[in-house]
């Protein structure tokens, strides 16, 4: 896709993805109250919604729909539902499900960014003359010093609230297009501003869980996909401590659940170390186990620097909202290698790297592997 | 009019205004509804400022009945029935749920073996889910008539139908013209095969009533749906044609205002209005219906120029199909951007399918008429009025061809 250059480009088509939550009804009506021609699109991501969530919260009802209806009404706005069932299915659903069964722990709203949000429907958008898709993310988009025309992501003001981590799988180009009015704002400041332009979901609560497994029951949801698979949960030593129903309830650097009933010699906590789902193994071990220093991740897209030639210092984050570490990266053809200043915990495979410098991202890759 | 909206979001109510306007300047969906015909905005707003319950028995009552009276009077004079043929109701929904279960309802009771209930695979929901309905919940035996790839049900595949077990139809119910690709049934044909065998019949002529003669008398048929805001008159009313002696079990029950087959207070406004709107439609029909067929025929003339691989669904242009009907499948694109970006071109269009919170599935229609799920999928609706000009056919011929090519690009 052609990366657009907003260079003198006051008024721009902009497809705005509307969920029926606060964030991206604001956002909608900023960018129509900043004068480009706006339209709501609400993504319909199941064909029969009451399967997925019901209630209030998530992006998949029909009161949802509604919802975004009326923020479109109320902004003054053309409103649409377009029909992305059949891809999420494929793309984040069965991707959730395939990860899991791998021994990874997916995220599947970095996914549904990556593969439907700024993809399908980015296309879809610019196929039919948009310009840009706006979102409700909370997170900046600026342009990269001394590189005019490139457009980087940052995160945003609301550090409790950014999501510049689910966003930086993007592109350079799909962030180009895309269009993120939030990111200077407190959500506190979002839906005060929500309530004052009169749009009904200023109150709506945030939605939190996974949005197609309603109940919020993740371990239940996989186990119906992928049925029960026992295997045992054994010590770094591969003694047996217990035994399970399949892996993919587990996920690494996990404590709770575990179902191990004899406690540690030590009476020291135990977390997942590792998952192994061809012969079904968890092992389980101490907190200290847990740390690594040496991380390895694929695939990796830059889109706040060129692709670095060399060892590059910068921050790394390892899981949604965790916390960031000092690290040394270094390309290797697909594979970025991270040295970490001081051990993290917890770094499961399928989760993103996203690097950062300072607030901005330089760019992101799957975590394939780690060593202590 | 103004937008101008008070604390809660919700728009003030502004000044009337004498004439109504569609929201899109070129409105090419008037088989969703039509404007409103002067004659029958002046009536219904008359209507409204007067006090009385039509059932009541003093003065104020006595003249609300009297407006209905008349009303019914008109309406039965103009589709072929007897003042007392004519069983208001809200709308077309209501009267196919009255025709559809109640018939259904009254026959079984009269004779338990009669079970099937015959009707086309292309019907509008509100006779296909009471269909549905009833062969879930009321022990019903649905057979759907195939239709023919133009969408018309030939008399040979009702009388095979029939055939089958002459003494278990309870019910046949046909549309006189189908809503989404205009195709007319053969009604009297279809009908008197009924009535050799005495099955009741019923048609929903709701999108027929206002562009074709349709007549209860001369078809034979036990019960006909015909509803206002399809002719010109408000949302909110219709009737249910029902032949006298017939007596469907009633879907609502309270005070039996009409004929004990109905209940619920007469919308004396609207009723009014209704007739007003049939008394306009009916004068105006034959002309209106040669120069909206000439319109239509200019308006498939263009869309095939503009798009050489449009199909045009149902039957050709003629007798045979609704004069105001145009419907296109667009191989490669997807109806709903097509719909969207013809209305970000100021022009109204359907897709014709129906809506799961505003996602469009395949409608049933086309795939009943052997068409592929793209196909289906691929197709707009363009249906003319009373209101509809040349110029609205000229702006849908000047974009339609940039539309589609960009719709196929986002297919793709």
């Amino acid at each position: 896709m052609a990366p657009l250059s907003w260079d003198g480009m006051t008024t721009l088509r902009v497809l705005a993805a509307m969920s029926g939550g606060v964030d991206s009804a604001v956002a909608a009506a900023r960018a129509a109250a900043a004068g480009h021609d706006v339209t709501g699109v609400h993504l319909a991501l199941s064909s029969n919604p009451s399967s997925y969530r019901t209630g209030a919260r998530g992006c998949c009802t029909l009161e949802d729909a509604r919802d975004a209806r009326r923020a479109a009404d109320v902004i003054g706005i053309p409103f649409y539902v377009w029909d992305m069932a059949e891809r999420f299915h494929s793309d984040v659903v069965e991707d959730f499900v395939d990860e899991y069964a791998r021994g990874h722990t997916p995220n599947p709203c970095l996914r549904c960014n990556e593969k439907i949000k700024f993809a399908a429907v980015l296309d879809r958008a610019v196929a039919l003359g948009f310009d840009a898709v706006c979102t409700g993310h909370h997170a900046r988009l600026e342009s990269v010093p001394g590189a005019p025309g490139r457009t980087r992501l940052v995160r945003s003001v609301d550090a409790a609230k950014d999501q510049s981590y689910v966003l930086a799988v993007l592109r350079s180009d799909q962030l180009s297009r895309a269009m993120f009015p939030l990111g200077d704002t407190t959500k506190e400041r979002v839906r005060k501003e929500a309530a004052d332009r009169g749009l009904g979901v200023a109150d709506k609560p945030d939605s939190h869980d996974v949005c197609f497994i309603p109940d919020g029951d993740t371990r239940a949801f996989l186990e119906r996909r992928l049925g029960s698979a026992p295997g045992p949960i054994v010590d770094a030593d591969g003694a047996v401590l217990g035994a399970h129903d399949g892996t993919f309830g587990f996920t690494i650097g996990q404590r709770k659940g575990l179902g191990i009933e004899r406690p540690a010699p030590d009476g020291r906590p135990r977390f997942v170390l590792s998952i192994e789902p061809v012969s079904r193994t968890v092992t389980v071990g101490p907190a200290d186990a847990l740390g690594v220093l040496e991380i390895e991740a694929a695939r990796p897209v830059w889109s706040g620097c060129l692709p670095p030639t060399g060892p590059l210092d910068c921050l790394v984050q390892l899981r949604a909202h965790g916390e960031v570490h000092a690290a040394v990266c270094e390309q290797a053809d697909d594979v970025v290698r991270i040295s970490l200043r001081e051990p993290a915990r917890g770094i499961a495979p399928g989760q993103a790297a996203v690097f950062y410098d300072g607030d901005a991202v330089l760019g992101s890759a799957t975590i394939s592997g780690s060593a202590r | 009019m103004s937008n101008a909206r008070d604390a809660s979001g919700h728009d003030r109510i502004q000044e009337p205004e004498a004439k109504v306007a569609p929201a899109s300047p070129v409105y090419l969906d008037h088989a969703a509804t039509t404007p409103l015909l002067p004659a029958a905005l002046a009536a219904m707003t008359a209507e409204l400022a007067q006090l009385g319950n039509p059932s009541s028995l003093h003065n104020a009552g006595r003249r609300a009945r009297r407006v209905v009276e008349e009303s019914r009077e008109l309406i039965a004079e103009a589709y072929g029935a007897r003042p007392s043929e004519v069983v208001f109701t809200s709308g077309g929904t209501e009267a196919d749920n009255l025709a559809v279960k109640g018939l259904y309802w009254a026959r079984r009771a009269a004779e338990p073996a009669r079970r099937r209930v015959l009707a086309s695979a292309t019907e509008h929901h509100a006779v296909l889910d009471s269909v549905r309905w009833l062969s879930e919940h009321e022990d019903a035996q649905a057979d759907w008539l195939a239709v023919e790839p133009d969408g018309v049900v030939t008399a040979a595949t009702l009388a095979a139908a029939i055939e089958a077990d002459p003494a278990t139809v309870a019910l046949i119910s046909i549309m006189w013209a189908n809503n989404e690709v205009g195709s007319v049934q053969p009604i009297a044909e279809l009908a008197a095969l009924a009535a050799e065998h005495h099955i009741p019949f019923h048609s929903d002529a709701v999108q027929a009533a206002g562009q074709l003669p349709v007549n209860l008398a001369e078809t034979g048929a036990t019960a006909l749906t015909i509803t206002a805001h399809k002719i010109g008159g408000p949302v909110g009313v219709g009737a249910l044609l029902l032949a006298k002696g017939t007596q469907p079990v009633p879907v609502l029950h309270g005070g039996g205002q009409e004929r004990d087959v109905r209940s619920g207070t007469l919308d004396v406004p609207a009723i009014r209005a209704f007739a007003a709107a049939v008394q306009v439609a009916t004068e105006r029909r034959e002309d209106e219906g040669k120069r909206v067929a000439a319109l239509r025929d200019d308006l498939i003339a263009q869309v095939q120029a503009a798009v050489p691989d449009a199909v045009l669904n149902g039957t050709p242009p003629g007798p045979g199909r609704l004069p105001g009907n145009a419907h296109f499948s667009f191989p490669g694109c997807e109806g709903d951007a097509l719909l969207m970006l013809l209305d970000a071109r100021g022009i109204a269009c359907s897709t014709g399918s129906a809506c799961t919170a505003g996602v469009a599935q395949p409608s049933h229609v086309l795939l009943a008429m052997a068409a592929d799920e793209a196909r289906a999928r691929g197709s707009l609706r363009f249906s003319l009025g009373h209101s509809s000009e040349q110029a609205d056919v000229d702006a849908l011929g000047a974009v339609i061809g940039e539309v589609v090519e960009r719709a196929r690009r986002a297919a793709r």
